[in-house]
């Protein structure tokens, strides 16, 4: 038999076609170029994984390697004998704690030229007087005899007990000079200079001076506006997906109603920001940079979330069950309130916590309700004025200081420590609750 | 208060619900007939009656209290009718502060007059809004209470009031949407009220700055909106350059060369690109990549701008891969076994089989992924707010600054807003330009996913 034989007899005439001689040259190097071909797509595919992963290892690597050195903040211990002191003792508040404090410090390093006296000021926190008054108001006992208090260092000589600043440079190039090196090795021979570890990044609210910006403020917000988000949006979206699952009667206006999730899903959240500001703010006139707003904003874009994630767990609850239930004579209301909901709801909140983990990041639309605002103290409620982590960091990385780079890297990592501790809670809810029919 | 207000209520529905259940479990005692519902719906029944009025009364109270008590102390002002906008605006913030104890400088009588009006309202409305609230609850919970019967159905009463409630829920998706192009459009208008339309959609130049005086150079703003666009195309062109081909081979390489265990532990670590927020990448792009770019810039002799259109497009273009890559996974799986199979038994490699019979299968559905991809590149704001240019340019060159839609609203909007600047209206414009863009895209997408469905 040849190849050239054709069936059937057709009427064309075929062009005679050579037998393909599987072994030859030829044939042996279109086989391998067809094999190389192959690799090369699949090279390709993991060269595609590796760009994808190695960004995601860069970028974690940077924000580490930026970030880490803010957990810790250089402090100076200082010696305070306060006998000798000039000090109001019926109204510590009244007193001149500016000059109590450099008087204390001043006998550390002892004789200096005036500009040599202003360069050794600046080593310390400008709020240092006051830190040491709060203390003495909470404690006036300290008053008697000689007290140590530790204070942090400015954000210069922090960046040069952290080896940030290249002594290399001329004086002019770097914002650390000569004589605050040298007082600043003084300091550290006598054994005050400690870098602990940075609890204000906790425990601080926000402040211009880096060595005392912290992130109490911004957590505090964040957690009301999840608050918030989570009391909304968590029953509404219940409510929704239940309605829209089991009761809704098939018609325009339930399609026209899914469509509109769907959509909203897929809306840009600086849109939200918009409607927040429209309606929220401008309609109704809710107090601006609040959590309750931010709240609300972040509500409305984590509903469709909800809704979508309610609506599978609820179809993947299997019918024998609600079967059985209406089959010994309960109501409709019954069969899904007592027997359906309780077995979707692992699924609902594993869907609930990502999406508030999502909410938690999202930054747009919270600067336009303002909450990028400049403010020194925790909310009280939802009412008050406040930032979130995001916003947070959004202030830090525009702010000029040097320190802030490494406080907004450090700020990133608590932000993704929330995330993945949430996830890491959806995760195991996922696994230890969830059921599979 | 009003958080002890709502509290109150709660505590009041609670005692509600207890005494309501006491007392059917009483009558059922008592009485001769079966009770059509059990204790609990009678109770359940009671709390309803008492606490949702109330609960709606304060939210509805709540929404509109300081509108309305703006409006009144604006009413009795002398001189405010003649005051336009921002003049008002300023006034009820000014005191607004002065009733709040921050006193800067000493304000007028009328201001002071103005104070204590504004005051008087406050603590009216307070009590107001108490005394309603109590009333509500207590008539709620008396009528609530003479229902329970023994024949009284409280079980259908208490569902139908949770159906209801669903209801209402899934309107709230309706009332959003519509929230939003209300608001949009509404502010839209006054801004082309202000700014001829055509002006906007094809006018060259954008540069929102308002005049402080009139005779300012550049005093009038110019707002048309191409060159933002044109910006906003560059960058989400950028990021799709990254973004397209990374995602499909990844998916390529996670579908059909992959073992079992490798996809297991590659795939939720791509979703964590997803997973992570944006303002992080955009503090990312500004820290490494922006001056990366920049060196790259320097090696071709090109003088690379800080905000490089480049580098705001790279890191988004990574943000987007999972969304790519996840969506043309999809597209993969749905192409029938059969297909795939009968490329194999033609001889053809597993290469072959993927590039001539599994892409095409599935071209719709990746193409449907891309554009639901595009949307989110049109729409992401954080990076380009950090890492992209403010002034509007038309250049296709990447090193050089560009800006987008985005970064023109977050930027408009910043700081305190007043609603009848053409500056502030603007950013609505370009929000309603945004909001009609994206839904366009996710549309289409969705058509044409669906589309490729019914194929098979």
């Amino acid at each position: 038999m040849s190849a050239t034989e054709t069936t059937g007899g057709s009427a064309l005439p075929l062009a005679p076609r050579l037998p393909v001689v599987w072994k030859s040259e030829a044939m042996a190097n279109r086989r391998k170029a067809r094999y190389a071909a192959d690799r090369r797509l699949q090279l390709y595919g993991m060269a595609a994984i590796a760009f994808a992963l190695g960004f995601l290892a860069i970028l974690i690597g940077t924000l580490t390697f930026t970030g880490y050195r803010a957990f810790t903040q250089s402090m100076v211990t200082i010696d305070i004998d306060f006998s000798s002191a000039e000090i109001n003792r019926e109204n510590p508040m009244e007193s001149n704690w500016r000059a109590i404090f450099r008087q204390a410090v001043i006998d550390d390093v002892g004789e200096l030229s005036r500009s040599e006296e202003r360069d050794y000021f600046s080593m310390f926190t400008s709020s240092a007087p006051f830190l040491i008054r709060d203390r003495i108001i909470a404690d006036p006992s300290l008053l008697d005899g000689r007290a140590t208090f530790v204070v942090p260092m400015s954000d210069p000589i922090d960046q040069l007990a952290k080896g940030l600043v290249n002594t290399d440079l001329p004086e002019s190039q770097r914002r650390v000079n000569d004589k605050q090196i040298e007082l600043f090795k003084q300091l550290e021979a006598k054994g005050a200079i400690s870098q602990p570890f940075n609890w204000g990044l906790f425990f601080n609210s926000d402040s211009r001076f880096p060595e005392l910006a912290g992130l109490a403020g911004a957590i505090s917000g964040s957690f009301w506006l999840l608050l918030v988000c989570f009391l909304i949006s968590f029953p509404l979206g219940i409510g929704a997906a239940i309605y829209l699952e089991e009761f809704a009667p098939k018609n325009r206006f339930t399609d026209l109603i899914e469509i509109n999730i769907n959509n909203l899903a897929a809306v840009p959240s600086v849109v939200f920001g918009l409607l927040g500001l429209a309606v929220f703010l401008g309609w109704f006139g809710l107090p601006r940079s609040a959590p309750l707003v931010g709240g609300m904003v972040l509500a409305l874009m984590t509903l469709p979330t909800i809704i979508i994630v309610t609506r599978a767990a609820l179809t993947s609850v299997p019918s024998s069950i609600r079967e059985a239930a209406l089959g010994i004579g309960a109501s409709k209301h019954e069969a899904i309130f007592h027997h359906i909901l309780p077995l979707a709801m692992p699924s609902i909140l594993t869907g609930t916590i990502i999406g508030l983990a999502q909410a938690l990041g999202e930054t747009a639309p919270l600067l336009l309700i303002g909450m990028n605002a400049f403010i020194t103290s925790p909310p009280d409620g939802v009412f008050e004025a406040s930032t979130a982590l995001p916003t947070q960091i959004y202030i830090w990385a525009d702010s000029p200081e040097r320190g802030f780079v490494a406080r907004t890297s450090a700020a990133i990592l608590v932000l993704l420590g929330f995330l993945v501790l949430m996830n890491g809670i959806a995760i195991f809810l996922r696994q230890r609750f969830e059921r599979r029919w | 208060m009003v958080g002890y207000l709502f509290g109150l209520m709660a505590l009041a529905a609670l005692v509600a619900a207890f005494f309501g259940a006491a007392r059917s479990r009483a009558n059922r005692r008592s009485a001769t007939v079966k009770t059509h519902s059990r204790p609990i719906y009678h109770g359940l029944n009671a709390a309803i009656w008492t606490g949702v009025p109330a609960f709606v009364f304060l939210l509805l109270w709540l929404l509109g209290q300081n509108s309305v008590i703006d409006a009144l102390v604006l009413g009795s002002f002398p001189g405010a009718d003649a005051m336009t906008g921002p003049e008002r605006s300023l006034l009820i913030s000014e005191i607004r502060q002065v009733a709040s104890g921050a006193i800067f400088t000493q304000p007028t009588p009328e201001v002071l007059a103005a104070v204590d009006h504004f005051k008087s309202l406050q603590s009216i409305a307070g009590w107001a809004m108490v005394a309603v609230v109590a009333a509500l609850c207590a008539i709620g919970a008396f009528l609530g209470m003479r229902a329970i019967d023994t024949r009284f159905r409280a079980r259908h009463s208490v569902e139908r009031s949770v159906t209801w409630f669903m209801m209402f829920s899934s309107l709230v998706a309706i009332l959003t949407t519509g929230g939003i192009v209300l608001s949009l459009v509404y502010e839209a208008i006054q801004f082309f009220a202000r700014v001829p339309i055509t002006e906007f959609l094809f006018g060259l130049r954008w540069e929102p700055q308002i005049a402080i005086r009139a005779d300012q150079v550049a005093g009038q703003g110019a707002f048309g909106v191409i060159p933002v666009l044109f910006g906003t195309i560059v960058i989400s062109m950028l990021a799709m350059l990254v973004a397209v081909p990374v995602g499909i081979l990844s998916a390529i390489y996670l579908t059909e060369y992959a073992g079992e265990r490798f996809r297991a532990v590659v795939k939720p670590l791509l979703e964590i690109l997803a997973g992570i927020p944006t303002i992080v990448y955009g503090f990312f792009a500004v820290l490494t990549v922006a001056p990366l770019v920049r060196d790259l810039g320097v090696m071709l002799g090109i003088n690379a701008s800080p905000n490089s259109s480049l580098a705001a497009g790279a890191v988004m273009g990574i943000m987007i891969i999972p969304f790519i890559s996840s969506l043309s996974d999809d597209a993969f799986a749905a192409v029938p076994r059969a297909i795939r199979e009968g490329s194999f038994a033609l001889g053809a490699t597993k290469g072959e089989t993927i590039r001539k019979v599994l892409l095409p299968a599935a071209l719709p559905g990746i193409v449907g992924g891309v554009l639901l991809a595009l949307s989110r590149a049109v729409g992401e704001t954080m990076i380009v707010v950090m890492a992209a240019g403010l002034i509007a340019r038309m250049t296709l060159n990447p090193f050089d600054a560009v800006t987008t839609v985005t970064v023109q609203i977050v930027t408009l909007l910043i700081g305190d807003t007043e609603f009848d600047n053409p500056k502030t209206l603007a950013a609505f414009a370009l929000g309603l330009m945004l909001f009609i863009i994206t839904l366009g895209l996710n549309l289409i997408a969705l058509r044409t996913v669906r589309k490729y469905r019914e194929k098979y």
